[in-house]
């Protein structure tokens, strides 16, 4: 086939479809335009193809193309009407949904619940041995949520079968159903100790459609969660899209098979990561969820904190972060009891906008603590394998706690992308820039962009396809460079010097407890000369010197000499004071430099 | 985007209400479709199967899984009682014998020779679902419940906790803006206490120890809230709450007037039997809680459920946001173009006349349709 000149791709969300579309022009793919409607997949439309008719025609209007004949996205483009390729990704109707099983919370089950997450699926629960409920308390629960499918894994090859003996027998005694479609069995993928896997056929008989993959915690030390994750996506295809209002359609009509929203968006992040050849740490930060993205050391995790948002969910926020939590980051007098009833009144109406600059603030607030709570839930889940070594037997494994180091390293972190209307729309992009740098406190080198309009679904499924035009449309239409944080760390005392810098001609002095802003423009770099002082690193290693290019953005280049972690002054004045100067600082103020 | 809905919570004095009363599994319908109902009366009843309890037989026998069934004194389908012998071994020369007794009453439902448990199952409960309002049954859904349809008031709250409740309306303070204090409460075993602008903390919990089996006031301070249910509620899923009296909020949270029209509706019907639900969900299929009052005779003079309505000038609106929370007024224009507001933030907005005379710019999301 010759080179695609068109390009159609829609994100079918749970409320807004969004079709984009991508050219080849002058030897380079670029975006040309954007178009959306509201989801269609709930009554009374009952089929997704709706919307995806009303987004796609409003992309026509607004490129004055022609993409739809008769009733569909027409490909291949003919008479200058369609597409070359048409793709889509999909989180309609409540993603997809799973229930995962292990023998041991922290080790298998931890390795399902990763292997889930890394498909795209939202892990309603995870139930393990010893997870603390009775069985008829698991049995009640299973029955209750209604899984798209169960991942069941447990036992290292040779290892327990019992247990997983167990797990089958809990599946049989809640019968789940299904969420959608009644007549189709409830896939169970086995990832499980292939030692087992017959007991399990035998128990689980003609109750749920067995499909055995490789184990994916073979070993103790080894984790293998490619197959289960291939698995996953194909039933995801199979069953929870064939059955999902309109898909069979939709199905009909793509150029390649649908992705998941969110598997979508982490095949772009490890492309995005091999590119750069750094670690990135992508974040997507919703009304009711904030999703995290990352490659460290070539590794890719995700993790979905189901609570944690700015609308449906942003009282999560206020009860997991406390009023003081929050409170922390108001550059104003606000009483607590003020700022509950305004996050409750947010909730209960989540539609609503901040009209002024105080409200604009405290959102701002609330979404640094979202971040940084799921940042923390990253951390943990983003870990090598726990259990490791010590293991003997299982009552040894239940009481371990050693091994597991996150992988997350926030010196080593060389790019962050903020997506989701808090970041992306911020008024202010520096709002965004010191939002990321708050609520994940980078080290060292960092680069930071936000997704200008959330098209990393559309570029992930493409990239299955089209991997370097992916690539291409990422770093020119996608990502908007907020500019480079530069965060020395080390011991040392408020006011001292910690680092002295040079950047494309001008020079300067970072004091600890200072933020400092240079401006360079998006789409600059310039040669960055950085001596810290004895003890402190900013990437080379303690006193070391770091030379480089560092690149530019709406932000600049932020210094952040205010330390790791970083600790806000106690006394209320003192913060307030310190809150505003550094908001200043960066141009972050709403409303002007007041 | 093409579409915007303008979000706005019905009060309307006389309208069709139709409920879906629905057992949570497969069970009986208890009514016929065109049969009047009382709002107590039962329309659906299921046994709900007790919970399946696994002992780990083979391991506390200490046989092999296999030979689990040769030791087994009871077969799957017989009734057991707590402490009923219901397995042993051989043991040896007719000695040792290891014993199992059963944990629970219930019926052994089945064992495994694979994993050696027995399942024991305790026994069923009776479920039954209420019509909940006085009216007729529309239709039935088979093996599940029935559609009771009824005219009369329906208001809608923002939000609320507690279940259903059944009780009759008592209104306790004096007008919309009033706040209700401990002193209020009086006697009101049994009813659903109107208030104004707000409750105090002590006023809910007085107002609940008196037996009120329900409280709708204008909004509460989220504080007063968190000492009600007894902990911070985080995701805005609600109805399960362990509380003794259904709480509903029409206005939202702080100290607000509750509207005007929603204030004279609930005191025009004073002293008549309320069906109040607090379940809320403010997500996908939207859920928010609820006052009915149906009233005799058919339904055809009652208003119809009035189509999503779009907002132009000259309508009644709400502020629902700062810096105008709650104030209400009237759209005097409705600029095309995206206008830059105080945060810096390009948004869509209305030009509002409120009714203190002022004129306020305001983002289109933040105004809230009222019915005149």
């Amino acid at each position: 086939m010759a080179e695609p000149s068109r390009i159609v791709a829609t994100d079918c969300g749970s409320t807004t479809t969004k079709a984009i579309l991508i050219e080849r022009r002058d030897n380079a793919y670029r975006l040309s335009g954007r178009g959306e409607a509201p989801t269609t997949v709930e009554a009374p439309f009952d089929d997704v193809t709706v919307g995806v008719l009303n987004a796609t025609g409003e992309l026509e209007e607004l490129t004055d193309r022609r993409f739809l004949a008769e009733e569909r996205v027409r490909t291949p483009l003919a008479s200058d009407v369609g597409a070359d390729l048409y793709l889509s990704t999909s989180s309609a109707g409540g993603g997809l949904q799973m229930l995962v099983t292990g023998v041991v919370k922290t080790m298998t089950a931890e390795s399902a619940q990763r292997a889930a997450l890394g498909a795209g699926a939202i892990v309603i629960d995870v139930i393990a041995v010893d997870d603390g409920r009775a069985d008829h308390q698991r049995i009640a629960r299973i029955r209750s949520i209604r899984p798209d499918m169960i991942l069941m894994s447990g036992g290292t090859e040779g290892g327990t079968v019992q247990h997983l003996l167990d797990t089958a027998e809990l599946l049989v005694a809640a019968d789940p159903r299904p969420r959608l479609g009644r007549d189709f069995q409830l896939p169970v993928i086995y990832a499980g100790n292939s030692e087992a896997l017959e007991g399990v056929r035998e128990v689980l008989g003609d109750h749920v459609e067995l499909l055995p993959v490789d184990n994916l915690r073979p070993q103790l030390d080894r984790e293998e969660l490619g197959p289960s994750r291939e698995a996953i996506h194909r039933l995801f295809l199979e069953h929870v899209m064939a059955q999902a209002p309109g898909y069979d359609k939709l199905l009909t009509w793509t150029s390649a098979p649908v992705m998941s929203t969110p598997r979508a968006v982490g095949e772009m992040v490890q492309l995005a990561a091999r590119d750069e050849g750094t670690d990135v740490l992508a974040v997507d930060i919703g009304g009711a969820t904030t999703d995290i993205f990352s490659v460290f050391g070539g590794q890719f995790n995700r993790t979905v904190s189901a609570n944690l948002g700015l609308s449906y969910s942003v009282c999560n926020v206020l009860a997991e972060a406390g009023t003081d939590g929050i409170r922390r980051w108001i550059p104003m007098k606000i009483e607590a009891d003020e700022l509950r009833n305004r996050l409750r009144n947010k909730m209960i109406r989540p539609t609503t906008v901040p009209q002024t600059a105080e409200d604009l603030l405290v959102e701002q607030a609330v979404a640094r603590e979202a971040l940084r709570l799921a940042l923390i839930h990253h951390v943990a889940l983003a870990s090598g394998l726990k259990g490791v070594q010590q293991a003997r037997t299982m009552a040894d494994v239940f009481t371990q706690t050693g091994g597991g180091e996150t992988l997350v390293d926030m010196m080593s972190l060389g790019l962050i992308i903020g997506s989701g209307g808090i970041l992306s729309h911020a008024p202010r992009r520096e709002q965004a820039a010191l939002m990321l740098i708050d609520a994940f406190e980078p080290q060292g080198i960092t680069r930071l962009a936000v997704d200008s309009i959330f098209m990393m679904p559309q570029l992930g499924v493409l990239a299955s396809v089209l991997p370097d035009a992916a690539m291409e449309v990422f770093r020119r239409d996608c990502l908007v460079p907020l500019g480079t944080a530069i965060a020395p760390v080390g011991r040392a005392r408020e006011g001292a010097v910690i680092l002295e810098w040079e950047i494309g001609g001008q020079q300067g002095e970072l004091q600890a407890g200072e933020l400092r802003q240079v401006r360079l423009p998006p789409g600059e770099t310039r040669q960055a000369e950085l001596q810290p002082r004895r003890g402190i690193d900013v990437g080379a290693g303690r006193g070391r010197r770091w030379s480089g290019p560092v690149a530019g953005g709406a932000a600049g280049v932020i210094f952040d000499g205010r330390g790791r972690p970083l600790a806000l002054p106690e006394a209320e004045d003192d913060r307030l004071a310190a809150l505003v100067r550094w908001i200043r600082t960066v141009q972050a103020m709403p409303g002007g430099q007041r | 985007m093409a579409v915007a809905y303008t979000p706005g919570l019905r009060v309307s004095e006389n309208a069709v209400i139709r409920k879906q009363r629905r057992l949570p599994m497969k069970g009986e319908v208890l009514v016929q479709p065109g049969r009047s109902v009382q709002a107590e009366e039962a329309v659906a009843r299921a046994e709900m199967p007790g919970h399946l309890q696994t002992v780990r037989a083979a391991q506390m026998l200490q046989i092999e899984p296999q030979e689990l069934q040769s030791c087994l004194l009871k077969r799957p389908g017989d009734e057991v009682e707590a402490g009923e012998l219901i397995a042993q071994t051989k043991g040896l020369w007719g000695l040792f014998k290891s014993e199992l007794r059963s944990p629970i009453s219930g019926r052994l439902e089945e064992f495994s020779a694979t994993s050696g448990h027995i399942r024991i199952r305790e026994p069923s409960r009776s479920v039954e679902v209420r019509a909940h309002i006085a009216g007729e049954v529309e239709h039935i859904i088979e093996e599940e419940g029935a559609v009771i349809r009824a005219r009369g008031a329906l208001i809608q709250g923002i939000f609320g906790v507690g279940g259903e409740r059944r009780g009759h309306l008592r209104v306790a303070v004096d007008g919309p803006e009033a706040v209700l204090h401990s002193e209020d409460i009086g006697e009101c075993e049994g009813c659903v206490l109107v208030a104004g602008a707000g409750a105090e903390s002590a006023a809910i919990a007085a107002a609940a120890e008196a037996g009120a089996v329900g409280l709708v006031v204008g909004a509460v301070r989220d504080e007063a809230l968190r000492e009600y249910v007894g902990h911070d509620i985080g995701v805005a899923i609600t109805g399960q709450e362990d509380v003794l009296m259904a709480l509903i909020l029409t206005e939202g949270f702080g100290e607000l007037p509750m509207a005007r029209r929603t204030w004279e509706l609930l005191t025009s019907l004073e002293g008549r039997l309320a069906s109040i639900d607090g379940a809320t969900q403010i997500r996908a299929g939207v859920i928010r809680p609820e006052i009915i009052v149906t009233r005799e005779g058919g339904a055809e003079d009652a208003e119809q459920e009035l189509p999503a309505q779009v907002l132009s000038v000259g309508s009644r609106v709400r502020v629902i946001r700062e810096p105008h929370f709650g104030a209400l007024g009237r759209v005097i224009e409705l600029p095309a173009e995206p206008t830059e507001i105080e945060t810096e933030s390009k948004v869509r907005i209305a030009m509002v006349e409120l009714d203190n005379g002022d004129e306020a710019r305001v983002p289109r999301a933040n105004l809230e349709l009222i019915q005149e």
